[in-house]
């Protein structure tokens, strides 16, 4: 009796170890070959032929078309982010400081966490399904057939646009941000002009934006990269282009946020080791 | 047949994906240069498999596939590469890109490829292609969504013909067309091939009727083997059952 109970919970926790194991090991296959993936998907852009006019398409569909939501959204959290702050230090009366602590928490974290998770879910979105619908059209197929390089043609111009908006769009968000935290400090909470700059100029260094502008392009590369990987290896019909958009946009945003913590370290680090 | 020069020569060509379970078991296959050669079998017998190997997008497990004397199974990506701008391919679908127009879908190739003409030189070429495929002017500006499925497989073939290929493949042409769409691709199957005498084409389908019309050989599969390869008449008159089988359906269905 003894014996079997035994038996059983050995069975169980097999099966439960087993199962961890499996989906740790399944996660590092994946990763890897996004990786793999991208990395020769960057790589064949300095190949001939120079795919320019496609880099060019995309540039405007990833960073032009996401101007706007970027621009609401970034208007919205400045505001809110500033009220919030600003409810806080007045019970410690340091009110003054609500400027110069928006605007480090928007350049440092908000603005590129922010705008690659907006990114991801409108560009990574459109480009999952936009490739996994030709890779089940056999668009890609053709593509091969023909003599051309599908990630050459199709992937690279994508993940390169995403590497070059994604800074900017993420400049863009902190500008209108600290716009928006102007208005509310000085126009709605009547606080003094003067030392909303003065404080903010004085807190906020170059490194913060850099350290954003930073976060944003290795976003870029990875929303795109897990995107794109997902999108050209679809499988199945309509379904299954929904599931890799699906999964493409959540292990896109999921990944965005981790990548935010440990960027943050390694980027500190540096900056100690620089200093 | 011992005179015809082959543009394509399957040696002992096997692929297995899992250990010891063969899609194709060894198959023998010649298809020659000026000649319509269609490739028939039931559903699971390999046809697609195999023509993914002559297009080079899948690796023997071992044997050859000599493209115009080559063997694409040893040749490297970039050599793989350029070999296809020997192959001009009709989909099931058409597989046009729905983001540019008939006229676009019909230059791309040339656009990629041919970077010695100009850009008046790359439209008249395709304009040709299409008329020759039998398509409307009025339909060229049109995307691929905004015209019939007829239309689609006029332009995947004109787009197909673009580089003026040594051998034209067609995969499943008249898959879900119906009965007078279908004699409207095989005419123009025919055609295309008499336009252009040397070149080889290879027809995928199950459609014993359409192989029978537009072949000069017709080799048919079974558990990835060549089952028979000779001339419709060769079949009609042969004696192995899974052939006469196959036979007797396709003229019942017919």
């Amino acid at each position: 009796m003894r014996e079997n109970v035994r038996q059983r919970v050995n069975d169980f926790f097999d099966l439960v170890l087993g199962t961890i194991w499996q989906t740790i090991e399944n996660f590092i296959f994946e990763v890897g070959s996004v990786f793999t993936f991208g990395a020769y998907s960057f790589k064949s852009f300095f190949r001939k032929p120079y795919r320019f006019k496609e880099f060019i398409q995309q540039m405007e569909f990833i960073g032009n078309k996401s101007i706007f939501i970027v621009v609401l959204t970034g208007t919205f959290t400045g505001m809110a982010l500033s009220f919030q702050v600003y409810l806080g230090f007045r019970l410690v009366n340091a009110t003054s400081l609500t400027g110069p602590i928006v605007a480090m928490g928007i350049a440092r974290e908000l603005g590129p966490v922010l705008t690659g998770l907006i990114v991801a879910a409108r560009a990574g979105g459109a480009m999952a399904a936009n490739i996994g619908s030709m890779r089940v059209t056999e668009q890609i197929d053709a593509l091969q057939v023909m003599g051309v390089d599908p990630q050459e043609y199709l992937v690279a111009p994508r993940l390169w646009a995403s590497v070059v908006s994604l800074p900017l769009l993420t400049g863009v968000f902190d500008f209108v941000a600290m716009i928006g935290s102007y208005f509310l400090c000085i126009k709605v909470l009547e606080m003094d002009e003067a030392i909303f700059w003065d404080k903010t100029a004085l807190w906020l260094n170059p490194s913060h934006i850099n350290e954003g502008l930073i976060k944003g392009a290795v976003f870029g590369a990875v929303f795109s990269m897990i995107c794109t990987y997902r999108g050209y290896n679809t499988k199945g019909g309509a379904r299954g282009v929904g599931d890799a958009t699906n999964r493409g946009v959540v292990l896109s945003m999921v990944m965005i946020i981790i990548l935010d913590f440990f960027l943050m370290n390694l980027i500190e680090i540096y900056y100690k080791l620089t200093a | 047949m011992g005179q015809v020069e082959n543009a394509i020569e399957i040696v002992d060509l096997k692929k297995s994906f899992t250990e010891g379970d063969y899609v194709l078991n060894g198959i023998n296959l010649e298809i020659p240069k000026g000649k319509i050669t269609v490739i028939i079998g039931f559903s699971g017998t390999g046809k697609s498999v195999l023509l993914k190997h002559i297009l080079g997008l899948l690796k023997p497990t071992s044997g050859q596939i000599k493209i115009l004397g080559k063997d694409i199974a040893k040749m490297s990506e970039t050599e793989t590469v350029k070999m296809r701008k020997h192959f001009g391919v009709l989909f099931q679908y058409a597989a046009l890109f729905d983001d540019r127009t008939i006229l676009d879908n019909v230059r791309f190739p040339l656009d990629e490829h041919r970077k010695d003409l100009s850009k008046k030189q790359i439209t008249d070429i395709a304009f040709e292609k299409l008329k020759q495929s039998g398509l409307d002017e009025k339909h060229y500006n049109k995307l691929p969504g905004e015209v019939s499925g007829g239309m689609r497989k006029r332009c995947g073939l004109a787009r197909a013909l673009a580089l003026d290929p040594d051998i034209l493949i067609y995969d499943e042409p008249t898959t879900g067309l119906d009965p007078i769409l279908t004699e409207m691709v095989d005419n123009l199957i025919l055609s295309t091939h008499n336009h252009k005498d040397d070149t080889a084409s290879l027809v995928v389908s199950h459609d014993l009727h359409a192989a029978f019309r537009i072949g000069d050989y017709v080799a048919m599969l079974d558990s990835g083997k060549v089952l028979l390869y000779g001339t419709p008449k060769d079949f009609m008159e042969s004696d192995n059952p899974l052939v006469s089988r196959f036979v007797s359906k396709g003229v019942r269905k017919k």
